[in-house]
């Protein structure tokens, strides 16, 4: 099998601050790491490589400073891993974006043979619209999986999963090749060994350019490719909510008594006697 | 599957880094094993960097490294309750040319160091903690890390893991650090803007100063204040003997809060906004606590090996040193393909010879002094040197012949009577003296 993994690098969400001037995420000083989610992604593709055989290539889209997130998958255990890096690639919204990673995965092909799966995270901590997955896969004509909490099993060229909906569980089953976006409930990320971290560490990613795509349509690619327009952004007020403690359940009812709460659910003060 | 390297060097601060730095250099394969999420991620100091030993592996460091602000103005202050005896030494002299010395922070320098020896070619490999030195006999071969497949094996491995060196204990190379020869510092980071910084400690532009503080805030114990000036922040620390803090069952914390109270403090720090709380271990027992620092298969660098100069303030000027000379040590075994006990013995001799030995020989005998008049030396001496200071440049109604006998007796008064002074200068004298 061969499994392409998406992952894109983003600043970490539990150092993130917003400038409150301008709406815009303050991105200096935040570490970067890997979009959680597609780590989960490495882990699954890892694992069905460890069942299945074959390879992972991991690919993202990215400025230069990815490379260090592409280290990451490979301490995990990834075969290989691609930077594709342009100025021309850059300010790309999910359209562009998905475009751009559907001709990666196309040359990924042609690198290292036919891909059977494609795995993407639910969606990124940053950008968060969880749009790319589906649209490489609409590109490609692959089918597609979103959601997926489990792989129940890879039979032949068939793939059977959990999908995890608000309402319930699906279980679907469809043919190779496919695509999934996976949650995080999938499975747990593992430890990288010593051989990994030693492997990451000498490890130079692939990089690809946009000289690397001959046919790569530039009207599509980039700022230029990409019509998303953010007509605003801005930082939510906080609701404010009043906040009283009390110390036992007596002093609670004589709290709850003095708000409009009673009298709002209609309740009179014989009955609270 | 596991690979054997030439050198496997515990740690990546600036002993570790020293190290590694110059065996990559010298062609050797090198590995450095370090827990942080990356190096210096959880280094705390003062603190300040000396240009000197660090330039003897990287020429013109300083004019590339992540540094805060050179010195010009290096202070001493004695605190009483309300007073503060300042005693300190300004000049341009400290930055013609190159610089001596510069504030720091050690999340950005050791990371850039640790870059350095990275782009020489040795393996960094962080967020993994060395568990274990592995035996054969009695010569250490390998580490083992807390990774799966997590053994690694080397000719040669540099113990540079900090105060509290895990390896140091499991190599017997010493009986345990006793909280006599610990101290433990609390540091806050003050975020000030620049010009005020500037304003309030009179510096020009980008310019820094230190001030080293003794007396009251220490209620007695043996230890020591500081406050350096940074870009736009402000290092505030204090550090306690650990036996001194069990004694009394201080809380280190309290007391910083307290000497930020003090009024000579009070105003500098004014309105700055806490961004950093940081706490760590000075090893301050001095030679007499020093590990033996090689044997087959290993050497102990740095602060694990104890190498701190406290009353001088340096730590990381001796750690870089250290690291620098086994590295020596491990690249001329390796030239003879010879790693004989003798050659590690090498770098036990070049410490010797050097700097490092020589001045924590001279003051050897300063903890025990510290620790035996710490009352007199830490209380009443600065108490007494504010009332003389008050004497002297008090006017009232009495003569200058009072006002000057009453500095004598406060003098005399301090270490009980004349006689207690002279045992006292004299004692101190050796203590500081070979
Ligand atoms: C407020 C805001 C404003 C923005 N403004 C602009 C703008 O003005 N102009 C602009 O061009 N862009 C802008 N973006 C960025 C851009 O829209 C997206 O970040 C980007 O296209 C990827 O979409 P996503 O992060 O929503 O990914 P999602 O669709 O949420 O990602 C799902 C999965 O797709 C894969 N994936 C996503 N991105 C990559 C990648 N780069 N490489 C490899 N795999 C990937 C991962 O597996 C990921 O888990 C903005 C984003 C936000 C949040
Ligand atoms: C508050 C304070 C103020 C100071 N002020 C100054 C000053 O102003 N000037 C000065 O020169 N010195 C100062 N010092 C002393 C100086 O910080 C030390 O002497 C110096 O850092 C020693 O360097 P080192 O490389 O030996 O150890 P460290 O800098 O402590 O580095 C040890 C490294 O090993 C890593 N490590 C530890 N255990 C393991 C393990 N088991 N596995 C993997 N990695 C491990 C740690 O994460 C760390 O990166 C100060 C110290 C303190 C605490």
């Amino acid at each position: 099998m061969h499994i392409v993994v998406c992952v894109k690098q983003v600043p970490d969400s539990r150092e993130i601050r917003i400038d409150t001037k301008t709406g815009t995420l303050i991105r200096e000083g935040v570490p970067s790491i890997v979009n959680p989610y597609d780590l989960h992604g490495l882990e699954a593709a890892l694992q069905l490589r460890e069942q299945h055989g074959g390879r992972v290539t991991v690919i993202t889209m990215g400025p230069p400073m990815a490379e260090k997130a592409l280290k990451e998958t490979i301490s995990l255990g990834a075969d290989d891993a691609v930077l594709v890096t342009d100025r021309k690639f850059g300010g790309a919204d999910t359209l562009a974006t998905s475009y751009v990673l559907a001709e990666a995965i196309r040359k990924a092909a042609d690198t290292w043979g036919p891909v059977d799966l494609v795995i993407a995270g639910k969606q990124t901590l940053d950008g968060d619209t969880g749009q790319v997955g589906p649209g490489i896969a609409c590109r490609l004509g692959l089918q597609q999986l979103t959601y997926v909490e489990k792989i129940v099993a890879v039979e032949g060229r068939r793939i059977r999963v959990e999908r995890r909906l608000e309402d319930g569980l699906e279980v679907v089953e469809t043919s190779l090749p496919a695509l999934l976006t996976v949650l995080k409930e999938i499975n747990t990320v593992r430890r990288a060994s010593l051989p990994g971290m030693i492997a990451a560490a000498r490890y130079k990613p692939i990089v690809w350019t946009v000289a690397d795509f001959p046919d790569i349509d530039v009207t599509k690619i980039g700022l230029k490719g990409s019509p998303t327009v953010v007509s605003r952004s801005w930082v939510p007020e906080v609701r404010k909510v009043d906040t009283t403690y009390v110390d036992g359940a007596a002093e609670l009812w004589e709290a709850l008594w003095a708000t409009d709460l009673p009298e709002r659910l209609g309740w009179s003060a014989e009955e609270g006697a | 599957m596991s690979e054997r390297f030439d050198a496997i060097v515990v740690g990546a601060g600036p002993a570790g880094t020293a190290a590694a730095l110059t065996m990559a250099r010298g062609g050797l394969n090198v590995i450095v094993i370090e827990r942080g999420e990356f190096p210096g991620a959880k280094n705390v100091f003062g603190g300040v960097l000396y240009r000197h030993h660090f330039e003897e592996l990287i020429p013109e460091w300083w004019t590339r490294a992540p540094l805060e602000r050179p010195i010009v103005e290096q202070n001493y202050w004695l605190l009483n309750g309300d007073g503060a005896v300042k005693i300190g030494h300004r000049s341009r002299r400290y930055l013609d040319g190159k610089p001596n010395n510069f504030t720091a922070m050690r999340a950005k320098f050791d990371r850039w160091f640790a870059q350095q020896a990275e782009e020489a070619g040795a393996l960094i490999i962080c967020e993994t903690t060395a568990t274990e030195l592995l035996m054969e006999g009695d010569r250490v071969i390998g580490v083992r890390t807390d990774r799966d497949e997590g053994d690694v094996y080397a000719e040669a491995v540099i113990i540079a893991d900090g105060a509290n060196s895990l390896l140091t204990q499991q190599l017997r190379a010493r009986p345990e650090l006793s909280p006599g020869e610990l101290s433990l510092v609390v540091k806050q980071t003050l975020a000030l803007p620049r010009e005020k910084i500037e304003d309030r400690f009179g510096l020009e532009k980008d310019e820094g100063a230190t001030i080293e503080i003794l007396g009251a805030p220490s209620q007695g114990m043996v230890g020591l204040g500081f406050l350096y000036t940074n870009k736009d922040s402000l290092s505030l620390g204090l550090g306690i003997m650990v036996d001194d803090l069990m004694a009394t069952g201080a809380r280190p914390y309290e007391l910083l809060e307290a000497m930020k109270q003090h009024p000579a403090l009070r105003k500098l720090l004014q309105g700055a906004e806490l961004k950093e709380y940081a706490a760590h271990l000075i090893p301050e027992g001095g030679l007499r606590a020093m590990p033996k620092l090689a044997g087959p298969g290993w050497m102990i660098c740095g602060d694990a090996a104890g190498m701190v100069n406290a009353v001088h303030r340096e730590g990381t000027n001796l750690a870089a040193a250290s690291g620098r000379m086994a590295g020596e040590a491990v690249v001329t075994m390796a030239r003879s393909g010879d790693f004989t006990p003798e050659g590690f013995q090498a770098y036990a001799r070049a410490v010797q010879a050097s700097f490092i030995q020589r001045d924590l020989a001279k003051y050897q005998r300063l903890p025990a002094f510290l620790h035996e008049h710490k009352e007199l030396l830490m209380g009443r001496m600065p108490e007494a040197l504010n009332d003389c200071l008050y004497e002297w440049f008090n006017v009232d109604e009495r003569p200058k012949t009072e006002h000057q006998r009453q500095i004598a007796q406060n003098i005399k008064g301090m270490a009980g009577g004349a006689w207690g002074l002279l045992r006292l200068a004299s004692r101190g004298w050796r203590a500081i003296n070979e």
